[in-house]
């Protein structure tokens, strides 16, 4: 008796090591993981603080060796991105109504959802790629508009997957209560749904505002970049990815420097707008 | 009276006819945007197959094995890039999947409830930081330092064990094929380890409950209860990294060095599809070299494609589980 007891007590003190064993490296995968994390964002931090000053926000990019700031691209990067937005979100809102409210026997509804999840997983070089042989061959040259497209399409997934989703969390009886008054269907959706799930809808076009704004690949052979100011989006346009990825690839320090201040700029930007989309959801 | 009632009636039906064209008109244009999505990615993979087409006339299969990239003498072969982007993807998930496991075991398990809202937002805003940043801090702050400290030392043990050591052998130049993927594997751990935390969050606490019920400890309810749950959801969360490592292109071309050459060691430059397409589209001359890039571009497309697709098998297999369930 008192050995199967011995047995049983050996097991539970083995059973206890080995659970305080795999614990204790999931607390330690956790430090780790935050351990780079927490690094990279020091040294952000740190290094753009140190380069950011006022003449970033009002000079132009600089040649090698002279003072300068980011402003033509800061500028050029809001325009794409708010083209991009402008484009990307009425098409990404409407496709993703159709999902949620028209495709209940539609044979083609599961085939535009996989399709969609493609293109939000597709690498968004590829993405570039495809915008330079549709857009830039064509027009015969480099332009915002190209710029402004990749990240459309980039954007595209992203809104037509959180508007599907948002539209299906509103309750049906509302449906059917705006249907027993008589509403035809596209009032109903437009006055009634949509605004149920506005919040939400919002919540989709700027988590696609941030996703757009950081990325650089789709615009590294289609809005390309400039160091002057862009008259018109038929012409390269500079903008922070781009110019970031050329300054931080340079020999030249004060381009590094200029490089470290729009990458801090670009982080901050992108987690301002992630914060304001959970205090979004978290207020409704 | 009887005119008045006669116009009312009119409206009402012409009321009605217009609130029939203008639902006709409304669905048909969600119809129309829905396709439209439908239409990029035939369009994609058209225009890529057409751009890539010359490349692929010219080279054939060999393409795919050549470890020749010469723009000079336009002798072009993907299998320098292709093998670059396998191997920085699977350091990244080496690195990758065990941290973000335990990140989300801490997460779900482990965690006082006060941190376990922090700690799940930090992740998920980590999630959200351009990939360029990645690859500049990459570049400046994590290359120097791990050419200083660490691949010295990595060479010096490692590159003297049989058969593995050639991949460890090299001068220690911080940039190169091992640095991308430890780059990428830190860049993937917050996308990782919040998409295994919402898998490990679905598992219902009755299941849990009664486990720890019959004294099981925490690990044995991770082994027992929550991974067998949510296995098939796991494999599809790691192909969903998978792919994304694939694809990514700013983290990895800062620090993989831009070398075309096949080079046995991990401590050398190289090149992955998305960093020759980076480095090279722009500058690429003549109409072979521009072909051969875009035949690139529709590998990976290809690829991720596969990963892509294997991860929705799993996921939506997992889902309809659930819904037998409910």
């Amino acid at each position: 008796m008192s050995q199967l007891q011995n047995i049983n007590i050996r097991l539970y003190k083995r059973r206890i090591k080995l659970n305080f064993l795999v614990l204790s490296a999931s607390l330690l995968t956790t430090l780790f993981g935050l351990f780079w994390l927490v690094w990279l964002l020091v040294t952000l931090f740190s290094h753009g603080f140190q380069y950011l000053d006022l003449s970033v926000f009002t000079q132009p990019t600089p040649p090698p060796g002279e003072a300068g700031g980011l402003a033509n691209a800061i500028v050029g990067s809001v325009i794409i991105t708010v083209m991009g937005v402008l484009i990307g979100a009425p098409i990404g809102v409407m496709a993703g109504t159709f999902l949620s409210e028209y495709a209940m026997r539609s044979r083609i509804a599961p085939l535009i959802r996989f399709v969609n999840d493609v293109l939000l997983s597709a690498p968004s070089i590829i993405i570039g790629v495809f915008i330079y042989e549709v857009v830039v061959v064509p027009m015969g040259n480099f332009s915002g508009w190209a710029g402004s497209l990749a990240l459309a399409l980039i954007a595209l997934p992203i809104i037509v997957r959180t508007t599907e989703d948002m539209l299906k969390m509103v309750p049906n009886t509302v449906r059917e209560a705006a249907c027993a008054l008589g509403a035809p269907r596209w009032k109903m959706t437009v006055a009634i749904v949509y605004r149920a799930a506005k919040a939400g809808i919002l919540t989709g076009i700027l988590l696609a505002i941030a996703r757009i704004s950081g990325e650089t690949a789709p615009l590294l052979f289609t809005a390309l970049n400039n160091q002057f100011w862009s008259s018109s989006l038929n012409e390269p346009v500079a903008n922070l990815p781009v110019v970031i990825f050329q300054f931080a690839m340079s020999p030249y320090e004060d381009w590094q420097n200029l490089a470290w201040a729009g990458a801090f700029l670009i982080t901050l930007s992108v987690l301002v707008l992630n914060i304001l989309v959970r205090t979004f959801l978290r207020n409704r | 009276m009887e005119m008045t009632q006669n116009s009312k009636d009119m409206t009402i039906i012409r009321r009605g006819n217009a609130g029939q064209i203008l639902d006709f008109i409304f669905a048909n244009s969600t119809r129309i945007c829905a396709v439209i999505v439908l239409l990029i990615i035939f369009a994609m993979m058209v225009s890529l197959f057409i751009g890539a087409w010359p490349a692929f006339k010219k080279f054939g299969l060999h393409f795919f094995i050549s470890d020749k990239w010469n723009p000079v003498t336009e002798e072009f072969g993907a299998l320098v890039a292709i093998y670059g982007t396998i191997v920085t993807s699977i350091i990244a998930m080496l690195i990758g999947v065990p941290v973000s496991f335990g990140i989300a075991i801490f997460i779900t398990e482990l965690c006082p409830i006060w941190l376990k809202r922090p700690v799940s937002t930090a992740i998920e805003l980590l999630a959200a930081i351009p990939s360029i940043i990645y690859g500049m801090w990459g570049l400046f702050v994590f290359a120097p330092f791990f050419g200083d400290h660490i691949e010295p030392w990595i060479s010096e043990y490692l590159g003297g064990i049989p058969f593995l050591g050639h991949l460890f052998s090299g001068p220690p130049l911080g940039i190169g094929v091992l640095t991308a993927g430890i780059i990428l594997g830190i860049m993937v751990i917050p996308f990782m380890a919040s998409v295994f935390r919402d898998l490990f969050e679905v598992v219902p606490a009755v299941l849990k409950e009664s486990a720890y019920g019959i004294g099981a400890t925490t690990w044995e309810v991770v082994k027992m209860i929550v991974l067998p749950y949510t296995k098939i959801g796991v494999v599809g969360g790691v192909m969903l990294g998978l792919g994304r490592a694939l694809g990514e292109t700013m983290a990895v071309t800062f620090v993989i060095g831009n070398a075309d050459r096949l080079e046995s060691s991990l401590l050398m430059p190289g090149n992955t599809i998305s960093s020759s397409l980076a480095n090279q589209f722009t500058e690429a001359v003549g109409q072979m070299y521009t072909s051969s890039l875009i035949a690139l571009g529709l590998i990976l497309f290809f690829i991720t494609f596969v990963v892509l697709a294997v991860a929705k098998f799993f996921l939506l297999r997992l889902t309809l589980k659930e819904g037998q369930r409910t």
